[in-house]
């Protein structure tokens, strides 16, 4: 690739605060976003970890239930609406999808911007309701607590989930209208990379899914506020409904959580593999079934809360079948890995760790989808830690994988790789102590959201509040030495890991319009050659 | 951007940007159809529980204002529509004076709709609440008829506000706008009518299955 001196580095253009705060360069917005959601991640892990401290004993050590409630809403509202959801989206989505695409922008960048704001904007109105005091109804807000009894902050939860809901659905749309009509001539659908593919699923996702979340808030907040609404079962309404129209959006969201982080994975695996994705076209359309029967699959939240048997049967069965396109992915990325030439950096550990603990995380959900022993196990902290091994062991696996593998992309510098190394196993060797005695815990039958629980349970909640240190020790780890390399890092070339992709062929950090002229692709993706030393077997 | 520019870098051709352009606005509808679609199931759903009741408080509607509206609100959009005919053979006056029309049916619209229908209900104590006029077996399902009412026809009507100030940026934009590049005036124009559908689904729920049981 020619590197001429004209090319002015994204990062160098312009560096007055106007020039960022009032970019449209995608680039630059996913800086902005880098920053926000980084804070986010912080200050609801911050609050998780005062959750593990109030367990260390079965008293719970912050002497208030009502606290504790709080801190555990404030906990799932930040990390869902204000990390999970958008994280690999606006920030990796942002920085790479024009790039991928051999494009110079997203289609409408102003809107992209306008996207910042508003999450932007949904964030003070978050942090103004934890400030003002919190709520105490969990991240699901169920009715009746929410509307006519709860004493927390819960219009302005619902007012900063509201705004944060339409700067999804304007990144959701402004991908979806690129991928569409942004492709470098030469680019055809089965040409994409499966990044390009996973945030295309997720979009649909954020358009069609956000809205009804956000119609649902409204009539919420209508209710809350004139003490009498649709969901008030004194007057006929139905606090059921509620539940329905809530998890219409939440379950699928789940997808917009994980589907990006697949995307990350098939990235990194044949990179680090050096081997083309293993059945290319199954993974891409594993992930499109995701995104539609992921809609279908809500009802399953709900077994224990009165539904019709015939109901909870059908969506029993939806949900065993969202489980087989998720496992059509691991199997592919295995099999891509089988007698790949392994390199074992950062971001392939973090992969690695991926594919184990969202397979826990995934099989734990079949537990959870048959009835049976779903009215067992629902409520209690086998939940919770079925879901944060998709969420955590997952989604943020995933998150720093990317970061990692596109971080000299980013940036133009790269990390120290031994303290990469450091933070990957740490956080793995976290995760599995905190997360792993909480099924053992909700097998049991400790409940979760309780503040208090049985002595019986003491030593499991130890292990899991230890683990919790070590967890925010690996987190730690990489906010010091990735802020290191940007000030003190070695300068990256162009393509440090030797990947394929269009986003390695231009300089790290790539010039503001991109690409100096329009690439044209001819190429399928993923077209890495073995070297000869792995050919002995 | 300016007018000059034919086209931001991400594109190849102002014909390519056009296309992106509808591209999203259809892409937005999409959205807010999903947007709405939770006021009409739960109103539909609402209604199973106890129809007679519900329906009792669709008879306090006021139906020769909402036929009215209804009849402005596609006379609207047709002008519209003519106005965006006029626009692709150039003609940059005729699309003003119909959109001009357009405008001021919508405004019409908001004024009885707010202005005199609205102030009728409220003056008959149809807002849910301890006030509300409907006493008797029907007092519960009326008031959840009339929760859904206001709900939904201030969030239409906060549309059509939005529709308003486009419309009016449109006109006031005219002279940018030549037969082959125009694509803003579909773009409007598109979202203006998707406020009529709506409008006509929320037609039917309001004013006439209470009366047709």
């Amino acid at each position: 690739m020619t590197h001429s001196a004209a090319q002015v580095s994204y990062l160098e253009d312009g560096h007055t605060l106007r020039s960022w705060l009032l970019t449209t360069d995608h680039k630059r917005i996913a800086i902005l976003y880098f920053v926000a959601i980084t804070f986010f991640f912080f200050a609801g892990g911050f609050a998780a970890f005062l959750m593990r401290y109030n367990l260390l004993s079965p008293h719970g050590l912050l002497g208030s239930a009502e606290t504790y409630n709080r801190l555990f809403s404030m906990h799932g509202i930040l990390m869902v609406w204000f990390f999970l959801v958008p994280a690999v989206p606006v920030t990796l989505g942002n920085f790479l999808i024009p790039l991928m695409l051999g494009a110079r922008d997203l289609a409408f960048p102003r809107l992209n911007l306008l996207s910042w704001y508003l999450f932007m904007a949904a964030g003070f109105v978050a942090l103004y309701a934890v400030v003002a005091g919190g709520v105490d109804t969990g991240w699901t807000f169920y009715t009746p607590l929410t509307s006519l009894y709860s004493k927390g902050h819960v219009v302005a939860a619902i007012v900063a989930i509201f705004i944060a809901g339409f700067s999804s659905i304007a990144t959701g749309l402004n991908f979806i209208v690129s991928i569409h009509k942004l492709r470098a001539p030469g680019m055809t659908w089965y040409k994409m990379p499966v990044f390009l593919w996973s945030l295309y699923a997720t979009s649909v996702i954020l358009v069609l899914a956000t809205p009804v979340l956000a119609m649902t808030l409204l009539l919420l907040a209508f209710e809350r506020i004139f003490g009498i609404g649709v969901f008030d079962p004194a007057i006929g309404g139905d606090p059921l409904l509620f539940q329905h129209l809530f998890w219409f959006y939440s379950h699928p969201a789940v997808y917009v959580m994980i589907l990006p982080g697949f995307g990350v994975i098939s990235e990194i695996v044949p990179a680090f593999s050096r081997k083309e994705l293993f059945g290319y076209k199954f993974v891409v359309w594993a992930s499109i079934a995701i995104a539609v029967i992921g809609f279908l699959v809500w009802g399953h939240h709900m077994f224990v809360a009165g539904t019709s048997l015939f109901s909870a049967i059908v969506f029993s069965l939806l949900s065993y079948m969202v489980a087989v396109p998720s496992a059509i992915k691991v199997f592919n990325w295995i099999g891509t890995m089988h007698k790949g030439y392994i390199h074992f950096d950062s971001p392939m550990l973090y992969a690695i760790g991926f594919i184990g603990l969202f397979t826990t995380g995934g099989l734990t959900g079949l537990f959870v989808a048959a009835l049976a022993a779903d009215v067992h196990l629902t409520q209690t902290y086998f939940v919770v830690a079925h879901f944060h091994y998709v969420m955590v062991g997952g989604m943020v696996s995933a998150y720093f994988a990317g970061l990692h593998f596109w971080w000299p992309k980013i940036t133009g510098r790269l990390y120290p790789e031994m303290w990469g190394r450091a933070g990957a196993i740490t956080i793995f060797v976290g995760f599995n102590l905190t997360f792993f005695p909480q099924f053992v815990l909700g097998y049991l039958g400790m409940p979760r959201r309780y503040f208090a629980y049985p002595q019986q349970f003491e030593a499991l909640n130890l292990l899991s509040s230890a683990g919790a240190l070590v967890l925010a020790l690996g987190y730690l780890l990489p906010l010091g030495y990735l802020t290191w390399s940007l000030l003190y890092g070695e300068r990256a070339s162009a393509n440090p890991w030797g990947a394929t992709g269009l986003e390695w062929t231009t300089p790290s950090p790539p010039p503001t319009e991109n690409f100096a002229v329009t690439p044209i692709v001819t190429q399928a993706p993923y077209q890495y050659e073995q070297p000869e030393a792995a050919s002995h077997e | 951007m300016s007018d000059a520019a034919a086209h931001e870098f991400q594109f190849s051709s102002a014909e390519h940007r056009r296309e992106t352009a509808i591209s999203g606005i259809w892409l937005f509808l999409a959205t807010e159809a999903l947007f709405f679609g939770p006021i009409f199931l739960s109103w539909i759903y609402a209604r199973f529980a106890d129809p007679n009741a519900f329906d009792a408080g669709g008879r306090q509607t006021e139906l020769t204002i909402g036929v009215t509206n209804t009849a402005l609100l596609i006379a609207s959009s047709f002008a519209y529509s003519v106005g965006l005919a006029f626009m692709e053979f150039g003609s940059r006056r005729g699309m003003v004076l119909w959109l001009l029309v357009a405008w001021a049916l919508g405004a019409a619209f908001i004024g009885l709709k707010f202005g005199v229908e609205w102030r009728m209900d409220l003056a008959k104590g149809l807002f849910p609440g301890a006030n509300f006029s409907v006493h008797g077996p029907s007092r519960n399902g009326a008031q959840l008829f009339f929760a859904f009412y206001f709900f939904s026809t201030a969030l239409h009507g906060l549309h059509l506000l939005v529709g308003l100030a486009l419309l009016a940026w449109i006109i006031f934009q005219a002279r940018r706008f030549t037969a082959e590049r125009h694509s803003p005036v579909r773009v409007v124009g598109l979202y203006w009518t998707f406020i009529d559908v709506i409008w006509l689904i929320l037609f039917p729920l309001i004013y006439l299955i209470g009366r047709a049981s």
